[in-house]
């Protein structure tokens, strides 16, 4: 029986360990290539770590190519995406907590109804409406597209949070005369930071992702952003390994921030957006 | 304007009226913004897409946008190339679902017992799914290539492959590209949220169950899979839509080669609209693969609701 017990368990953990070698491995791929020096790449071709490492892949990433430029692109577009949407859907996550109202109904349908089409039908209509307007090959019109797709699971996800505060709290600061916006505002946001925290991590992460719309509405260098640039520099320098993961590395490092950052709500935050959305 | 001057002179109990307009309005207020943007930039798309599909719309061509009925329908039933996307869209996503069900399946079941250093194997295991679905397909796309990644070598000394190639160029193996790198990027999106449903079900079940002398396999089998089962349906139903829509792995590692044996249906749509900017041509294959879509959830609801009213 014990030893029953005893293998029972070490199966579990082996289990659990390929399961970790499995999710880490092919990201330590990417971490070995871009520190291996370029005499060494075919060389040493499977071997899992270099005899010699090297940044120089690195450094001519950040001063000789236009990775900054994309780098900084990507960040403007997912910070100034992952704020609008975090400060609307609160507001609306807001509204379908606390108040019961005719349109609740629908607004909870439209927004289901967005999560369900392809998204790629909107490809098209998208860049016509967008390029008369000027926002083709701008980075405002993509935090514009962003922000509208982020909103309906930003929306379930705050509306949740909300949820889990009592709704007493807000109706004692009314009996003492503030109005609803102000308790708001006042008691029920800060109250919300885990959530909000959250819904910025979840968001930022997913327009850091984004690649279609923005290898569609983008065509110039200046306003590429981390994807679109690093995919037409693989189809167009297919040659230098150890720089495109150089790069890549880079790319992954903002969103392995994000995700520490959101790592403890993802169970919490991701059933309550997978039960609504 | 004039009516509210007028009743603000002759009626001095307006501000009850006034403040109960203000307090209906309030939560329409909270959700405008939102509702503002999902409208303008997905509904108003959404309805002129479905249009698009019934009109000649090439960026390149100044004299198109008329109507042209079904044509787009007509061109599309004959399109070898569709028919295969669509057959490539069913090997896609049957193979990635059910691969990511199960190993997720797996992993939720693992890290479901408690053991010493659970809250970082979880954090290491849930990795991939932060990494940003681009960097994943081009990082799986060089672990196949054979020059820089070790896949090839690897899978040739187990004696998978006759020679060390990249099996994304192989027409009969080029699929399985896209479908490993996706099941590694949506492994941690089945187990997060079996994980949750897991842990929702009464422990004390299974103790009762262990005391009237139910084996391990027999306490799966009529405790956990019923209780799962709800979650299961819905998950599998939403991701099957959202990986059957899921083109960037796709674009990224094989963009639709060698030979279109990796096209899927809505690659197929973005190579239209993006390549040959044919928006009306595109539309078209997209309101099919939106119609497909919705018959498939109707479906899966049907079926669900049948289930639940036998039970």
């Amino acid at each position: 029986m014990r030893t029953k017990k005893l293998l029972l368990t070490g199966a579990h953990r082996l289990a659990i360990l390929t399961y970790i070698v499995f999710a880490l491995f092919p990201l330590f791929w990417l971490l070995k290539v871009s520190v291996t020096p370029n005499d060494l790449l075919y060389t040493e071709g499977v071997r899992l770590w270099p005899s010699r490492t090297t940044f120089e892949h690195f450094e001519f990433v950040l001063t000789h190519s236009a990775f900054p430029v994309f780098f900084r692109n990507s960040l403007i577009v997912s910070g100034a995406t992952a704020v609008v949407v975090t400060i609307l859907a609160s507001l609306s996550g807001y509204a379908l907590s606390r108040f019961t109202f005719k349109g609740k109904y629908w607004i909870v349908a439209l927004m289901l109804v967005t999560q369900m089409f392809p998204l790629v039908m909107l490809v098209a209509p998208i860049f016509k409406m967008l390029s008369p307007l000027g926002l083709t090959n701008s980075l405002t019109g993509l935090v514009i597209v962003y922000t509208a797709f982020n909103m309906p699971f930003a929306t379930f996800l705050m509306q949740s949070f909300f949820d889990g505060i009592p709704k007493d709290l807000e109706e004692a600061a009314m009996i003492d005369g503030a109005t609803q916006f102000m308790a708001f505002r006042q008691i029920i946001l800060p109250l919300t930071l885990p959530g909000i925290a959250a819904t910025l991590g979840f968001v930022f992460t997913a327009a850091w992702s984004e690649l279609l719309f923005a290898l569609m509405l983008i065509s110039g260098n200046d306003a590429a952003t981390f994807p679109v640039g690093l995919l037409t520099f693989v189809s167009k320098f297919a040659v230098d390994f150890g720089q495109m993961m150089a790069a890549g590395v880079l790319a992954l490092i903002p969103a392995c921030l994000f995700f520490l950052l959101i790592q403890r709500y993802l169970v919490q935050g991701l059933t309550a957006g997978a039960v609504k959305g | 304007m004039d009516a509210t001057v007028i009743t603000y002179d002759t009626r001095p109990d307006r501000r009850p009226l006034l403040q109960r307009i203000a307090h209906a309005s309030e939560p329409y207020l909270y959700s405008a913004p939102a509702l503002i943007l999902i409208v303008a930039v997905m509904l108003v798309p959404l309805v002129l897409g479905i249009s698009y599909a019934f009109r000649d719309i090439q960026i390149l061509n100044p004299f198109s946008g008329g109507f042209i009925g079904l044509d787009h329908f007509r061109e599309l039933s004959q399109d070898q190339s569709f028919y295969r996307a669509l057959k490539n869209t069913l090997w896609w996503t049957g193979g990635s679902v059910l691969l990511q069900f199960v190993f997720g399946l797996i992993l939720a079941l693992l890290l479901d017992k408690p053991f010493y250093g659970r809250g970082l194997a979880q954090a290491l295991v849930f990795l991939p799914w932060a990494v940003p679905t681009f960097l994943a397909g081009l990082n799986w796309a060089w672990l196949f290539n054979p020059v820089i990644g070790p896949l090839p070598h690897w899978l040739y000394a187990l004696g998978i492959l006759s020679e060390p190639n990249n099996i994304l160029s192989d027409p009969q193996l080029a699929m399985w590209g896209p479908i490993v790198a996706n099941v590694w990027w949506g492994i941690p999106f089945f187990a997060i949220t079996l994980l949750a449903a897991l842990q929702a079900i009464p422990r004390d079940l299974y103790e009762a169950a262990a005391i009237d002398g139910a084996g391990p396999a027999q306490r799966f089998m009529s405790i956990t899979l019923p209780f799962l089962a709800p979650t299961i349906a819905i998950t599998v139903l939403l991701r099957t839509v959202w990986i059957s829509n899921f083109a960037d792995l796709i674009v990224v590692m094989t963009n639709g080669g060698p030979a279109d044996r990796t096209q899927i249906v809505a690659s197929y749509i973005f190579t239209q609209a993006f390549k040959r900017l044919d928006f009306g041509y595109a539309s078209a294959i997209a309101l099919v693969l939106l119609v497909l879509l919705l018959v498939y959830s109707m479906l899966i609801v049907l079926l669900r609701q049948t289930l639940l009213n036998r039970g």
